[in-house]
């Protein structure tokens, strides 16, 4: 980026969000990233297909999440008695007392956050990609899609699993169901989708097809 | 190198765009517009105390009550992770250790170190404070490891009486120790830390 010389015009402007330095805007070339000069900050990453890949990777997100739901996740059984439960069950495990709060935590980190965040993606991003003006407030949607995205912990879940099959191995058979799979491959979507997401673009996006 | 505040700019962090000081909301993105985040760090420091206070009971009581047909165990975290250890899964037992002890009291130590040095000044560059951030910020949400841990023990080992395993207290205190530690990190203004180091030189 060009050093921040004329300070006239604040739209041919770009400030760092993590170290308040300014550049000039510039556009990197598809395939490249433009980083803050001073703290390194990934400013813009410009990629030519990056919206309709976040489209396709956020509804194979939402699939995925609803049907890990309702299929069984995992299966044990131990001297002849078996239990299976599906990722429903796992969420609302806790169910005494204050510890509900945990269970409340749990679905809302491991299911219906991931839902939300990705449902609001495809409401800002299908309209910009399909060349059709932006679906009402989506400004906010998109704003609160971010906002969340630390909240939605799909990845975290998955390495849950893993410390929990090891931990019950020597007390019981188990096995694992279709859920089982189906969240590990959604583990790696997710990591995938949020690579592809450059928000300084969505936003760029948005001012063009409806500027303000 | 010029930065907005010098400038008579405020950049919003949420879409990068540059606007007048003194502007209330981003005229691209509708957020709220701040030079700094105001009592960036009175936030840091009440959710930093409440995280902490949450922490230590999440270590005292049980995470983990066993029923067996040998009888019932109550575990805590670090208890638990030293009977994973006697089995033999001294890996297993590590990640335990590393996920629910080492991580959350380096996030402690960290998050405070950052937070005394936009305050009283460091001698360490804005750089490596700012990959100590990003090192935190990444790190937070890896420690909901061992609550999920137990939601899935929880609902699976119900065998009636050969065994089942019921959650204990401390699966609440340490979410909530997780959650609070989460917002604090958040709360934390790292354009504060070149503010810091400007004034110095």
């Amino acid at each position: 980026m060009g050093q921040g010389g004329n300070i006239g015009d604040t739209a041919q402007l770009i400030g760092c969000p993590v170290c308040d330095e300014l550049h000039q805007l510039s556009r990197p070339d598809e395939g490249h990233r433009a980083l803050c000069r001073c703290c390194g900050t990934v400013l813009i990453t410009s990629r030519d297909r990056a919206g309709i890949n976040i489209l396709a990777l956020s509804v194979a997100v939402m699939v995925l999440v609803i049907a890990a739901t309702i299929f069984p996740f995992l299966s044990i059984d131990a001297a002849g008695i078996a239990n299976r439960v599906s990722l429903w069950d796992v969420a609302t495990s806790f169910r005494s007392g204050l510890l509900v709060l945990v269970s409340v935590a749990t679905v809302l980190l491991i299911v219906l956050v991931p839902l939300m965040r990705t449902a609001l993606l495809v409401y800002v991003i299908a309209p910009l990609e399909f060349d059709r003006p932006p679906l009402p407030r989506a400004r906010g949607a998109f704003r609160t899609a971010q906002a969340l995205r630390p909240w939605a912990m799909t990845e975290v879940f998955s390495i849950g699993c893993a410390v929990a099959l090891v931990k019950v191995s020597d007390l019981a058979h188990l096995e694992f169901g279709p859920a089982f799979w189906m969240f590990s491959v959604l583990s790696l979507i997710v990591v995938v989708a949020d690579r592809y997401l450059c928000s300084w673009s969505i936003w760029t996006a948005l001012e063009e097809a409806e500027p303000t | 190198m010029t930065r907005a505040i010098d400038a008579g700019l405020v950049t919003c962090t949420e879409c990068a765009s540059v606007w007048p000081r003194g502007q209330g909301t981003c005229g691209r993105c509708g957020n709220a517009l701040q030079s700094r985040h105001t009592r960036s760090l009175q936030r840091v420091w009440a959710f930093w105390l409440t995280g902490l206070l949450c922490y230590v009971p999440a270590n005292l009581s049980p995470m983990l009550v066993t029923s067996t047909l040998t009888g019932t165990s109550a575990n805590t975290i670090v208890g638990g992770a030293v009977e994973i250890a006697k089995h033999g899964d001294i890996g297993i037992a590590a990640i335990v250790l590393g996920a629910s002890v080492a991580i959350p009291v380096a996030k402690f130590l960290a998050i405070a170190y950052l937070a005394v040095s936009v305050q009283r000044g460091s001698a360490r560059s804005p750089a490596a404070r700012l990959h100590l951030y990003e090192a935190v910020e990444f790190i937070g949400r890896w420690s909901m490891i061992d609550v999920f841990v137990v939601a899935i023990l929880s609902a699976l080992v119900q065998l009636s009486v050969v065994a089942s395993i019921r959650p204990g207290p401390a699966a609440l205190t340490f979410a909530l120790s997780v959650i609070f530690t989460m917002l604090s990190a958040r709360s934390f203004d790292t354009r504060l830390i070149w503010d810091e180091h400007n004034r110095k030189t």
